[in-house]
């Protein structure tokens, strides 16, 4: 399968890429990894004039904390979460996500920014940082502005980001001590899309109560669902088994699945409830110190 | 539409070409330079058929466009005999029976190839992760993660 004919630009700068969005508006679409866009453009249920190439601009690819912030360049690629001793070490959650992304070799192409701004309520990460309750860094003609993550997703593959806009960075607040997320997964094979997933990150007290939780579901509706009534419900509370077990039956209320050939409408929701409770039960022995 | 020059480097190989946009990374390896080594399976990202290592990683070239190759080093399953002998990791499909029919095993051997180079000794588990980005139809993978495992002794 070939995609429909389109002019190709590789600037090697972020001010020259934003020029070229501005010249061209609609009829131009950001390539970062290209492992969803080139797919969308070879079955043709996507055809754009020009395809900018953001993987030439240097500066774009990195992992570091900064500022209380954990901030990952718009183009890393997957792989390179996957190796990072730092988040190996520190963010859990984001190594559950990353190794469950589609397969190695696509890993090896896609980027981190591209997984959030390719607006697939479908894809892993908008859960994850759902649950981190990360930021979004664009970048745009008249400069750069930050979205938080609840106000990113607008619809199916539709974000808050304007047609000349780059999503530029990702920045997650350093989880402070006794935090923990995990992100569960269920798919029929690897490489396949969520059947259900979902996201858990968890703050314990000095009591070991909640204080601080994010939970985040994929594929569960037109975008990705942060599921709030769980989140108020479990905030406050110790977290034993029958009160995860709770909050998780909240989180699969929240969900808003379709049915489709990976599941029926009861069924998908059944998935988000039991492994919204695993998430949590997990994030929850990480936030402790266990693995 | 503009034509674009690009240079790829393929097998060690400076290879020259002008080309549309739209043309994919394995299209341009069988037809504008016949190494039809690499296979197109599903041409859909899913079977890792036409696998080849874009700077020494395994990436599926019917999901990369030429273009984005420009400048870079590519290896297929041609540059894997070097001097008329054969690279570990064919002796070991060969010597374990690693296919069947063979139209996966240009890419298996590549990803294999690949996840040697980082990881002298891998456990099975470990080889099976970093195949399951590529699909066998025959075998049912016990000779393919053998043959990873007879490569990866014939180098320690």
């Amino acid at each position: 399968m070939i995609p429909a004919a389109f002019d190709y630009h590789a600037p090697g700068t972020l001010t020259d890429a934003l020029a070229l969005l501005d010249q061209y508006g609609d009829d131009a679409k950001v390539l970062a990894g290209g492992q969803s866009l080139l797919p969308m453009l070879k079955i043709r249920l996507a055809q754009v004039g020009h395809l900018v190439d953001i993987g030439r601009i240097g500066g774009l690819d990195y992992i570091k904390e900064e500022g209380g912030f954990l901030k990952i360049g718009a183009t890393t690629k997957e792989v390179a979460l996957e190796r990072s001793d730092l988040i190996r070490a520190k963010y859990p959650i984001l190594i559950d996500t990353c190794d469950v992304i589609a397969d190695p070799l696509v890993r090896n192409r896609a980027t981190v920014g591209g997984n959030l701004a390719h607006g697939d309520p479908a894809n892993d990460h908008p859960a994850t940082m759902l649950a981190l309750g990360a930021t979004v860094v664009a970048r745009g003609p008249k400069g750069e502005r930050t979205i938080p993550i609840e106000q990113f997703f607008k619809g199916l593959f539709t974000t808050a980001l304007a047609g000349n806009e780059i999503l530029t960075e990702i920045r997650i607040p350093v989880p402070p001590a006794k935090s923990g997320g995990a992100y569960v997964k269920l798919e029929r094979k690897v490489g396949d899309f969520a059947t259900a997933a979902v996201a858990a990150q968890v703050t314990l007290g000095p009591k070991g109560e909640v204080v601080k939780v994010g939970i985040g579901l994929t594929a569960a509706g037109p975008v990705p669902i942060k599921a709030t009534e769980a989140e108020k419900f479990l905030t406050g509370k110790m977290p034993d088994g029958a009160t995860l077990a709770e909050a998780g039956a909240l989180a699969g209320k929240a969900a808003r699945p379709t049915a489709d050939r990976r599941g029926a409408v009861d069924y998908k929701s059944a998935m988000a409830r039991i492994l919204a409770i695993r998430a949590l039960h997990r994030a929850v022995k990480r936030a402790g110190g266990q693995q | 539409m503009a034509k674009h020059k690009i240079t790829v480097t393929v097998n060690g190989t400076a290879h020259e070409a002008e080309v549309d946009a739209r043309l994919l990374l394995v299209h341009l390896l069988r037809e504008d330079f016949s190494m039809t080594g690499t296979h197109i399976g599903c041409d859909t990202t899913h079977c890792g058929a036409c696998t080849v290592l874009l700077d020494g990683e395994p990436v599926k070239s019917c999901t990369i466009l030429a273009v984005q190759a420009d400048g870079h080093q590519v290896m297929t399953v041609e540059g894997l005999e070097q001097g008329g002998k054969l690279d570990p990791i064919q002796n070991g499909f060969w010597q374990e029976h690693g296919l069947q029919c063979g139209f996966c095993t240009p890419g298996m051997m590549l990803t294999s190839y690949a996840l040697l180079k980082r990881n002298k000794k891998p456990s099975e588990d470990e080889i099976r992760q970093a195949i399951s980005g590529n699909l066998c139809r025959c075998t049912g993978y016990v000779n393919i993660v053998k043959a990873v495992q007879h490569a990866a002794a014939a180098q320690a």
